[in-house]
Formats: C-alpha cells, structure tokens, sequence
C-alpha cells in the first residue's frame, strides 16, 4: 500500500464516525477499527522490505520552490513508531468502545481520535520536515479536542488550554528550529538533513537552531520545565490518557529527538541540555507520583519521569543510550498503556480512583489485578519483565556517564529516580488491590465485561514474553537503533540477556527495589510531611503567566482597540505616510529621467475643475445631495482625463460606471439623512486635516517622483504589445490582455462581482424578511411629492433611446477587440439602458417585464467564459487559450471571430447581470404601504394638493437643527 | 502636465481620507470612493502619461501608452463599483435596522462631541 494511502487513511476515515453516530456505537466501532486496521495491514505489508534494510519513499513534487514536497518515507524507525500508533491504536479503538458511557458522542470520539492517529502517522513517515510540523501542529489541535472532550468539565477545558498553550508554544519554536535547520543544511528534507551532520555541527546556527528545536520537542514529551501539562490533561477520557499521553503523542518529542539524533547529538550542549533535563524530569516527576492519591494523576507523573528517562538515555549521545531508549520506548509504550486502562477499569467499575478509597481489589476484580501487577511490576523494573531489561541498560548508561565533571552525579540520580520509580509502582498495587476488602466502595468492584480488559491484556502479553526471552526482542531493537544512529556511530555488540554478572547496575537496581519498599513501608509519615512541606505549584505559576501575558497585551489592545473605527482608520494612514515618509527621506531618490510634458490650457482647465469640485465636496459635505452632484463633476474629469491621456477604454468605462454609481448612490440617499451632523471636535478635525494633507502630498510625491523617472526594468508590456495581434489576433492591446494574455484574472474578477452582487440581493432579503420590513412600509414622506411620478417626457425619450443605447452596446462589444470597447464597457451601457427604464416608469412596471432574473444572467456570464476557457481542452491546449480566424459572408465585409469574443460575452452578461442586480435590490427596499405601485408606463397623480398644503405629511421631528447648510 | 496629474492624485486622496475619518457612514462611502478615484488614476499613470498615442495597434507607430496599466485599472474600476454597492448596502442596512448611521460604536467618544451623539439625523439644509 502507498504510504500516502496510510497516512490519508485515517483522515479520510475521520470523517465517517462522525457522521455515521445515527448508525449506532457498534456501526461506528466496527468502522473505526477497519479503518485503522486496514492502515496497519498497509503498513504490514512494508514491514519485511524494511527490515530487511530497505527504505520505502514516497515522493510528491508541491511546491518545489518553497522547498516544501510531500515526501514520505519509511524506515525502521517509522516502522517502529507508526507499528504502535496503529496496533496500540486498534486496542484503545476497542476499549473505548466499551469504556464510553451512553451520554457520550462516541462518533465525534473517534473522528477526534482518527485524526489523531493520521497526523502522528504523518509526523513519522514524513521526509519533509516543513511537512512534519504541520502534522506536528495537528496532534496539538486534536490532543486539544480529545482532552476537552468532556466539555462539561471544568477541568477539562482548562486541561486542553494549557495542554494546547504549551504544545503550540513549542510546536511555534519548533517551526524556528527547523528553518534554521534547513537553512544550514540547505534542503528540508530529512533524508539530506541527515547526512551533513559536520556542516549542521560547525555552523554558528547550530546553537540556537538546537535550543529551538529542543523547546519543541521537551514541551511535546512534557520534560522539565514544560512537564506540568500532562497531569493536568489527564481529565481527558482514560482511552486517551492511555493513546495519546503514555503510547504515542508524547513519543513524538522522543521520536524527533531521535530523528535528528545523527546530525544534533554528541556535542557538549546536546549533552548537557539533554541529558539535564532529562534526569531531573526523572527525579521530579517519580517524586510527586508517589504521593499523588489519584490513579491516574500518579500514573501521568510516572509518565513523566519514565520520558525523563528516555530522554537522559538519548541525551547522552552514545549508542547504547540511543539503543535503551528505543528498547525502553516499546517497553513502556506497552506496560504504560496496560496501566492506564487497568486504572480506567476500576474507575469505570468503582466511580472513583482515588487511592484513599480503594484497596482490598485483589479479591473482587482478580483479572484487573493480574494485568496491573504485571505492568506495574514491569514499570517497577523487577526482573522477567521487560520494564527491567530497559531499566538495567538504562542504570549501566548512567554508569559510564559524566556529567559536569563528576562521574558518580549521574549513577546517583539515575539510582534515586529509578528508587522513587518503584516506590510508586509498588504503592499502585499495594494501595489499590492488596490490604483487606473495604464495605465502603462507591459502587459494587466486579470485573469489568471481555471488551475492556482483553486490549490491556493482549499489552501485557509482550512485556512477559520479552521480559523471560529478551532474544526475541534483539534484533528489532538493533535495526530501529542503526536507524536512529545512521551512519553516526556503530551499533552496539551487547545482547540483551536477564543475567550479566555482578554489574554495578544490578547493584543500583537492588538498591532501588529495597528504598521502593522502604519507602512504601514508611508512606504514611513520608505523606504527612510531603501534605505540609511548600513547594510550587505548577498550574498557578503557569495561570499567573497567562493573566500576566493577557494583562500586557490588554495595555495595546485596549488603547489601540477601542471600537473607533475612526480611530483605526487615522492610525493605518499615520503608518503608512510614516513608513512611507521614512523611505523617502532616506532612500535614493534618482534625479528625473523624463522631461516633463507641456502643459496645455485645456489640460489647465480640466485640473481645475477637479481640483475645486473636490474642494467645494470637503467643504459642503454634510449637504449630501451637494455632494452626488460634485462626485459626478469629478468623475466626468477623470473620464475626461483617461481620454486626453489617450486610454479611450479607461475613459468608456470611467464614464459608464460613474452614471451607475451616482445612481445608485441616489437611491441610498433615499432612505438615508440627506444631511451629515457636525459633530467632530475641533482637536479631531484638525488631526484630520493633517493627516489626509499628509497623505495627500505623499501620494503626490510619489506618483510625481514615478512619472518623471523611466521605468527602473523593462516593462513587460513591450511583449504584449508584439504579441497581441500575432497571437490574440486582437489591435486593442488592452482588450486582448484582458480577455487573452490575462484572462484567467479577468474569470475571477466577473466571479468576485457576481457574488457582490448576490451579496448585495441576500442583504436586502435579510432586511425585507427582518422587522425592517414593518419600518420601511410605513414611511411618510419628508418632502412634498411630484405630480408626474413617472414623466411623459422622460419615459417617451428612454423608449426611444433603448434600442439605439442597445445597439451603441452591442457596436461597442463587437469591435471590443480592434478598437476601444469590450464587454465591461458594452455591460454597463446595456445596464444604463435597462436602468433607465426603470427610473422613468417606475420598478413595478419595469420588473414585470423583466422576464430573465438577473441571477441567471451572472450566472449565464461566469458559465460562458468558463466554458470558453474549457473548449480549449478540446484542442490540447491549456485553459482559456484563445484562437481566430477573419471570415466573409457575403455582402458583409471581413470580419474576424475570435473564441475570446465567447469568453468577452460571459464577461458582458456578468457586468450586466451585476450591475441590474444590485440596483434593482436598491429600488425593492424602496416599496411602500398604500402607494399605488401603478402598472402604468407613465402617470399624473391628480390628486396632488398644492404645493406647502400638505405639511400635516411631514414628520414631526424634521426639520431637527437648522444650524447646518 | 506630470505636475498636475500628481497634484490630482493628490488632491483626491486628501479629501479621501478625510472624508473616510469623518463619524457617519454616508461619507465615510464617499472618502472611499474618492481613493478608488485616486487610486485607479495613480494605477493608470505608473504607466507614464502620453498625449494624442494611438490607442490601439497601428502600422508604422510604435509607441503606445503602456496596455498593462490600462487592463488593471481598468477592471479595478469595474470591481470598485461593487465594492461600493456593497458598503452601501451596508451602511442603508444598518441605518434601517439600528436607526442611526455612526461608524463608531456608540459608546465611543472618540473624536466627537458628546452632545451630538444622541442626534441621529441631521436637520433641513
């Protein structure tokens, strides 16, 4: 199977459960289970090419020029960790079947968790590391909503937050580390990464490239200073307790640590960062475990410590260390997930897991029994169980190592956390199977049904057998470990064996199996004094940062961020005059290249109407009528403007859209004040006036600057203008490059305004379905009205006028590709034509012959070019390639035809389709109780009193204030 | 003639912005149509100005107003007309449903006078 198949596997698996819960628990289990069992044959199936030495790839080009593909492979250490994120996948799949109450969503669980299962498989198989961290972020996501599952727990929120703060936290320094990482070794793939372990080793990066990459990986395996989250996410379900924070998702700081092993290993800062916080994770989290009374709490510090351990071992930057901490990454990973589900078990049996209420269990629940002493034994490190094979290498490691200068520091810690570890083994069993039968349980112990004790059973199975035959186990572990060390070191020539002689390291296991006891025996005064001793705690340090970071951020936020749009609006244009200001003054700017044109006195003339229509706007603005009319004088300027600088197209369509808009703006006006407040402070209005002058002369400064300068490089309009007859078939360069050379842009700006202008219809109808509806209909009226409502006059000239505006249309679109036109230009011509059949006989009338709805004509647009575009599949050629040819039908003259005229058209109906569109939404809201909404094409109102007769008709409240003109 | 074509640009982008700081939504419309103004001419003008080019391809002639710029703004012209209907649909929307048509929340005294705040419409000209 393709290992992109196993990786998209559970993703696209992910999607069933969740839909399928209406199918029953039982459809949903079977289907997770299959789903997760078929990746795991697909994986099978890999198994013996891979141990037989041989890396499987899988390689798929993405974008190449960020360095970013989808490349996976497969090696044994892949295999080893994908193995047990599936087969420990397929037993929790199982369990949680059983162990999830009827109240919970068990198909959103398992989507949860089958998503889970795809990104940890993906962080292992990846050879990308750009692609590993994005894998990396999606265990965070969906860590989170497993252990917020519960999401009526308190607990459980908060265990989530803190569990996605901190992993994320990482997760965004480990993004850091593995750019530099890749910067140095100048690949992002792995595969490369690996082999230059000099150059990674010499470069100044490696340091800080290191440290990053460490802060990711220790937040993700919960190592010392960053292990506080862990126990706190162990509100989650117990099946996930069990997957994700003992089995796998933990494992991945472990995992990428041993990764990167060849290339970030052996140097004295590896070792000292490492292997530190290793043994002190060890030490601190076996410490607390012992007096934590909550199963699962006692089982999430020994987590942690057992991590410390496996990171001191690859810390050390041996080869027999790296050889341990493969060895001890499976043993744990079995003994650890059979003890969490043991704990779950007697939750789910007693309701509680509180040590202080149990004991006595050995009697009533004899198979949960047998498999938690196993395991606990095993994590205990006592011998025939595989916990000790792992512990004793571990010992022998921490024997030979030197760490600041002492060579008996390390043996003595190790020791002493190996000490505390069976301590709070040992208390596991004592405090919840042994000691006599207790009659006040919160419920009747029973063993629980088949399904719940059979997946931590099958785990217990392995860590007997490698615990008395650890031959078997060998070999396995020696081709994970070559695969760790690479070409870095050799693998290690000791075989795994129960018995090695008097070694120093049964010396230390002994010692530390008497101390467990000892200890043990001597809980209750060891207790009293841990309850009264201070010592920090955790989760209000890490509660008081948040509040701190909140706190600062709230200073900007609340000063910068405080509903003022206004305010957001003048600090964007003080930043960018700012930024743009400093570039100026501080830049090169080059002396002028170009000589300045003439200025002739019609030009003169134009720029000054311009320039006082836009004066005249600022200083009549709250008159809002006033202002349409200046709007459209500075429109038609700069329609005239685009002419004079010979851009007839820019000038047709300037003028078409500027009719369009003022219109439309009118019909705002009409349910609007026709008259703005002055209500701006002084101070305010000054800050404005400085700013927008300051924007203003930048913005002069700028074009001035551009306009007398050539181009800096060759524009590439230069090819367009060769190409567009050659090629396009087309004289107007400006068409052609917007149906031809450009085409695909233009596609999707008709797309962007057909859905403005559905934007616009959906708006009306929320307001029209809305208590606006109410308002609307009841209106008076403010001014007196006219007479005539629809004019003889104006109505007889539109009729007139629509069949030669049509033609102007349908003459402007068919030359559109010789000569100034197009399909924008001939769209809003057609439009205006429509339009004005609606000003002069009023909406009512002009809709009811309105036979196809404005939505099927953007519609129709959008699929006519797309279509064209699509036709050029047909001839081999890539989308919206575009052909010509010139014909002649007698008696008219040569014409050509091009298939972009096909793509224009749909580029016409979508701007006519637009522009009708949002209008005739406008005009809707502007319907009436108890007006007649006459069908009539034109109509004299007779019963029209005399002017300043009807004043009764006003609002009471208008006119409000006469201060403003 | 470059002189007057920046002063232009400028000019419009001026009143743009300070009609886009202004408290109510109706010119706050208008600021933002006065930039499209700007900005499209500013687009069209990075091509270089020219007087009297032939505006499409014609024997014997090569030089032309640069087409690129012209195809952007172009569309940019087309595309602000929709951007425009939509804030004000917006802005009518709000004014309709909330009877007031500020641009601020309205608990903000950002920048204007306490007492007018209350005032939603203005009065006759």
């Amino acid at each position: 199977m393709s290992l992109f198949l196993i990786i998209a596997l559970p993703f696209l698996g992910a999607l069933l459960p969740g839909l399928m819960i209406h199918t029953g628990r039982q459809t949903c289990f079977i289907i997770t289970f299959l789903v997760t069992a078929c990746a795991a044959i697909g994986l099978a199936t890999h198994a013996p090419a891979v141990l037989a030495g041989e890396v499987v790839t899988a390689q798929l080009n993405w974008l190449p020029a960020l360095g970013l593909n989808v490349n996976l492979f497969l090696d044994p250490l892949g295999l080893m960790f994908a193995g047990l994120i599936l087969g420990i996948g397929l037993l929790i799949i199982t369990y949680a079947r059983f162990y999830l109450s009827r109240g919970d969503n068990m198909g959103e669980f398992y989507s949860y968790l089958l998503l889970f299962q795809g990104a940890m498989v993906g962080i292992v198989l990846s050879d990308n590391i750009l692609m590993l961290i994005i894998f990396w972020e999606l265990t965070s996501l969906s860590s989170f909503l497993l252990i917020g599952f519960w999401k009526h727990l308190p607990e459980g929120r908060q265990g989530a937050r803190m569990a996605l703060t901190v992993t994320g936290m990482g997760g965004l320094a480990l993004i850091g580390g593995m750019l530099l990482l890749g910067q140095i070794a100048g690949s992002y793939d792995l595969t490369v990464i690996l082999e230059n372990r000099d150059l990674i080793q010499s470069s100044p990066l490696y340091v800080p490239a290191l440290i990053l990459i460490l802060i990711g990986c220790f937040t993700k395996s919960a190592q010392f200073p960053f292990h506080f989250w862990l126990p706190h996410a162990m509100a989650a379900p117990t099946p996930v307790s069990a997957y994700l924070h003992s089995a796998t998702m933990v494992k991945a700081g472990l995992f990428l640590m041993a990764r990167l092993w060849p290339v970030l290993s052996g140097t004295d800062i590896w070792v000292i960062l490492v292997c530190s916080a290793g043994l002190i994770t060890m030490v601190l989290g076996a410490l607390i475990a012992i007096f934590k009374d909550d199963l699962k709490a006692l089982l999430a510090f020994s987590t942690v410590s057992h991590l410390g351990l496996i990171t001191f071992l690859l810390g050390t930057g041996t080869s027999f260390g790296a050889m341990a901490a493969v060895f001890h990454i499976l043993n744990h990973a079995s003994f650890k997930a059979a003890l969490f589900m043991s704990a779950g078990i007697v939750d789910h049996a007693l309701h509680t897991r509180d040590m202080k209420r149990l004991g006595g269990l050995r009697r009533v629940m004899p198979v949960t029994f047998m498999i938690a002493t196993i395991a606990a034994l095993s994590m205990a490190g006592i011998p025939l169980l595989n916990g000790f094979l792992s512990k004793e290498m571990m010992l022998e490691e921490a024997f030979h190592t030197t760490l600041f200068g002492s060579p008996y520091l390390v043996a003595a810690v190790a020791t002493v956390g190996a000490l505390f570890s069976a301590a709070y083994s040992f208390r596991f069993i004592s405090h919840t199977f042994l000691g006599p039968v207790r009659t006040d349980y919160p419920e009747k112990p029973h063993d629980p049904e088949f399904g719940l004790w059979l997946p931590p059973f099958l785990l217990v199975i392995p860590v007997v057998v490698i615990g008395v035959a650890p031959f078997l186990a060998e070999p396995f572990v020696k081709i994970v470990t070559q695969a760790v060390i690479g070409s870095a070191a050799e693998v290690p020539d000791a075989h795994f064996k129960l018995w090695h002689g008097l070694v120093p390291a049964l010396w230390m296991s002994v010692i530390a199996v008497i101390g467990g006891l000892i200890l043990l025996a001597a809980f209750a005064p060891l207790a009293k004094g841990w309850a009264a001793a201070p010592r920090p705690e955790a989760k209000a340090i890490f509660d008081r940062i948040i509040a701190a970071a909140v706190g600062f951020a709230d200073v900007f936020a609340d000063r910068l961020h405080n509903n003022s749009f206004t305010r957001y609006a003048a600090i964007f244009v003080t930043t960018v005059v700012a930024v743009g200001a400093h570039a100026w003054f501080t830049g090169v700017n080059g002396a002028p290249t170009r000589e300045m044109l003439p200025i002739t006195p019609i030009a003169l003339a134009g720029w000054l109407m311009l320039i006082l229509a836009t004066g005249f706007l600022v200083t009549v603005h709250r008159n809002r009528l006033a202002v349409l009319i200046l709007m459209g004088i500075i429109g038609l300027m700069v329609s005239v403007g685009f002419n004079y600088f010979s851009a007839p197209d820019l000038a047709l369509t300037q003028i078409s859209v500027e009719v369009v808009t003022i219109v439309l703006l009118l019909l705002a006006l009409n349910f609007m004040p026709n008259v703005t407040p002055r209500e701006s402070t002084n101070l305010a209005r000054t800050r404005d006036i400085i700013l927008s002058l300051a924007g203003g002369a930048a913005a002069t400064g700028l074009i001035y600057s551009m306009l007398m300068s050539d181009f800096p490089a060759p524009s590439i309009s230069e090819y367009h203008l060769a190409n567009s007859y050659k090629g396009g078939g087309g004289d107007n360069v400006v068409n052609v490059i917007l149906v031809d050379f450009r085409g695909f842009d233009t596609f999707g700006e008709i797309i962007v305004l057909g859905i403005a202008a559905l934007v616009i219809y959906a708006l009306t109808e929320a307001l029209l379905s809305g208590p606006v509806r109410a308002r609307l209909l009841n209106r008076g009226y403010e001014e007196a009205r006219a007479g005539d409502a629809h004019p003889l006059m104006m109505v007889v000239l539109t009729r007139v006028l629509m069949p030669v505006v049509l033609m102007v249309g349908v003459y402007i679109f068919m030359r559109g590709h010789n000569a100034p036109g197009g399909g924008f230009i001939a769209g809003l011509v057609v439009a205006i034509a429509v339009l004005m059949q609606y000003m002069a006989s009023g909406f009512t009338w002009a809709d009811r012959r309105q036979r196809y709805p404005y939505h099927g004509i953007i519609g129709a647009g959008v699929l006519c070019a797309g279509l064209t575009g699509i036709g050029s599949w047909f001839a081999n050629a890539p989308f919206l390639t575009s052909a010509f040819g010139y014909f002649r039908i007698p008696p008219m003259e040569k014409f050509e035809l091009a298939t972009a005229m096909g793509f224009d058209l749909g580029v016409f109906l979508a701007v006519v389709g637009a522009v009708m569109l949002s209008l005739e939404s406008f005009s809707r809201l502007g319907r009436r109780a108890g007006i007649e909404t006459s069908d009539f094409a034109m109509d004299i109102d007779p019963s029209r009193p005399e002017m300043g007769d009807d004043q009764g008709t006003y609002p009471a409240t208008e006119p409000a204030t006469g201060k403003e003109s | 003639m470059e002189l007057l074509v920046a002063t232009a640009i400028g000019a419009l982008t001026a009143a743009g912005i300070y009609m886009i700081l202004r408290l109510r939504t109706f010119p706050v419309i208008i600021g933002m149509s006065l930039a499209s103004y700007a900005v499209n001419v500013f687009l069209f003008a990075s091509g270089r100005l020219a007087i009297n080019a032939p505006p499409v391809l014609t024997d014997g002639i090569d030089t032309y107003v640069d087409p690129l710029p012209q195809a952007l703004a172009l569309t940019a012209i087309v595309i602000s007309f929709g951007m425009t209907a939509v804030a004000v649909m917006l802005a009518v929307g709000s004014y309709l449903s909330a009877d007031d048509d500020l641009i601020n929340d309205p608990d903000v005294t950002d920048g204007a006078r306490a007492d007018n705040l209350s005032q939603t419409d203005g009065g006759a000209s």
